[in-house]
């Protein structure tokens, strides 16, 4: 049978980094979730030769208590304006857990 | 049948022998807070009766033995000695009860699982009066939790370390299980994890045999997870196997690994037993490295479901010896496993506080106090089709090893692993988004499938076996 090779081994960047590029109408929903599991919005970025550090650069500060999905999204687009070479991602802070509730790629350094 | 002394009470010392129901059978007795509680399922021989049985097995799993001894008097047993005081029916036709027994905490030693397992799964099981018995549940006291180290990271550290949140991990052991040379092995792994698995692992019968030793897999293994690592831009790991004939053997692989880079090892806990695996989780703890835990053998003590150990047991001896990954069945692959009872014994291994939930055959609140959670790994002839049940039951905190489901893919292993990644993510995309994974299962890998040849390959390849046998142990609680 045809097998297709698999090539050079492409970059990633963690959570949803192996689906298409999120849309804003599928950022809204994940942005939604986050918000209902009680975490706290924080957005990170970085340049992608630094993404395997632990430390991205925050921006801002997080957003505690925000409940708006707009306000959220219009934060990520800030971001990745000011920060076009970057990779953006969204973290919801877990302050039970002490940790992450979630954390993925929201703008691909690259990508359209 | 057989009687034993009891505690020793007024009247001076008289040789010879007691009913045990005369000292260790107590329906009054509350329970401490600082008690061990167990509950075993009890057959005994025709003609005794349930209240001696129950009080043979508190005696023989702690103070008494088949005759008054003079010593007993030397010691208050009423301070040392397991109480029976409460009995269950088991809802089939066995014949068999639940007993519980009350231990005080004194009779154990310190952040001893060991010492544990010594006294109640220890005599008493072989005791000719009993025609089988079944250690069900423990409640070990918080006081006694506090003694034990625990997972040597826990769920939360691991995460960090790794940089990994927001969906379950993904794993895959590498097959052939015996019989690949040292760099064919690690061309298997770097394919894996360069096609999207976070971990790969050594199959617990690979130690060090003549056609691999330990040393040659570690070098070649680590430069496959070092160079995955850096094309991915991703966090990677293997699973090497410390599980060694000796505890110096041990050690010496573990610290080879960590000059090496290896952020994981891995130890069989079972074969290898439990004063190694604390020993190793120990050692863990100081060096900075995650340990992942086999349990081969666990099926031998735990899957008769009248006589033995049972897994929810095994599974917090575990967490007390300490371990970060633990096998916990998949419920929905080839091996055995009940939806509900996995259910339970996933809680023992994650939760903070998990309550008594009789339907899920736990028998007792178990508060684990601030002891971090171990993620349960399940594997077992899972592929791309179980992900959407295996997000349902499992969530994100869940370790999902794919073997022949990533190297059995027609592409081979990159695209294998990249076929379970997108899978994995697909489904936990749409569960965020309030989506019946489970039920909805087809359509959403399907419509994944469209971004990803890789993953529908993988599904026209397996389309949908499934493993669909009655389980042999079920809940009768």
């Amino acid at each position: 049978m045809h097998i297709e090779p698999y090539g050079p081994t492409p970059r990633h960047v963690e959570t949803f980094s192996y689906l298409p590029q999120m849309t804003p109408e599928r950022l809204r929903h994940q942005i939604a979730y986050l918000i209902q599991s009680g975490w706290a919005p924080a957005i990170e970025h970085t340049e992608p030769e630094k993404s395997l550090s632990n430390f991205w650069y925050l921006w801002e500060l997080p957003y505690f208590g925000e409940r708006s999905v707009d306000r959220v999204l219009a934060e990520l687009d800030s971001c990745h304006r000011a920060n076009p070479g970057h990779h953006v991602r969204l973290l919801g802070y877990d302050n039970y857990m002490q940790s992450q509730g979630t954390a993925f790629i929201v703008h691909r350094a690259g990508a359209r | 049948m057989a009687q034993s002394n009891g505690s020793n009470g007024s009247g001076g010392y008289q040789a010879g022998v007691k009913k045990y129901a005369d000292n260790y059978w107590t329906p009054d007795y509350v329970p401490l807070d600082t008690d061990l509680l167990a509950v075993f399922k009890v057959l005994p021989q025709q003609g005794v009766p349930h209240e001696e049985a129950a009080a043979a097995v508190a005696a023989e799993s702690s103070t008494g033995t088949w005759t008054t001894v003079w010593t007993d008097y030397l010691t208050d047993l009423d301070f040392y000695k397991g109480r029976a005081y409460r009995i269950d029916p088991v809802k089939d036709d066995s014949g068999a009860f639940f007993a519980f027994v009350a231990y005080p905490m004194d009779l154990f030693e310190e952040g001893s699982v060991v010492n544990v397992l010594t006294s109640l799964v220890g005599n008493v099981f072989g005791f000719k009066a009993i025609r089988s018995l079944r250690l069900e549940d423990i409640r070990f006291p918080v006081a006694y939790v506090k003694t034990c180290g625990g997972p040597p990271n826990g769920i939360q550290v691991e995460r960090d370390r790794l940089g990994k949140y927001g969906r379950a991990l993904l794993g895959c052991t590498i097959k052939p299980k015996l019989g690949l040379s040292a760099k064919n092995y690690g061309r298997a792994v770097y394919e894996c994890l360069r096609g999207g698995l976070d971990f790969t692992k050594d199959d617990e019968n690979i130690n060090s045999q003549p056609f691999m030793r330990w040393n040659h897999r570690y070098e070649f293994v680590m430069e496959a997870v070092h160079k995955a690592t850096a094309e991915t831009g991703e966090r990677k790991g293997h699973y090497l196997n410390v599980t060694a004939p000796t505890p110096e053997d041990m050690y010496e692989r573990a610290e080879f690994a960590k000059s090496l880079g290896a952020p994981i090892i891995m130890h069989d806990y079972l074969t290898g037993g439990f004063c190694a695996n604390t020993g190793l989780a120990n050692w863990c703890r100081r060096n900075g490295m995650l340990l992942h835990i086999h349990r081969a053998m666990h099926a031998v003590i735990d899957r008769n479901p009248m006589h033995g150990i049972h897994f929810r047991v095994l599974a917090k001896c575990l967490r007390l010896s300490g371990g970060d990954h633990l096998h916990s069945g998949t419920v929905v692959g080839k091996l055995e496993g009940d939806r509900e009872a996995t259910m339970g014994w996933i809680d023992l291994m994650r939760e903070s506080f998990v309550p008594e939930n009789r339907r899920r055959g736990i028998f007792f609140d178990q508060d684990w106090s601030s002891m971090p959670g171990v993620f349960p790994v399940a594997s077992g002839g899972i592929h791309v089709w179980h992900m959407p049940a295996l997000v349902a039951i499992f969530g994100d905190d869940a370790c999902l090893q794919f073997g022949g489901g990533t190297l059995g893919h027609p592409w081979g292993n990159a695209p294998g692993a990249h076929a379970n990644r997108v899978a994995l993510e697909a489904c936990v995309e749409a569960r965020n988004q309030g989506r019946a994974v489970e039920r909805e299962g087809r359509e959403i890998l399907t419509e994944a499938a469209r971004h990803s040849p890789e993953l529908a390959v993988a599904m026209d390849t397996w389309k949908e076996i499934k493993f669909e046998f009655e389980t042999v142990d079920k809940i009768t609680a």
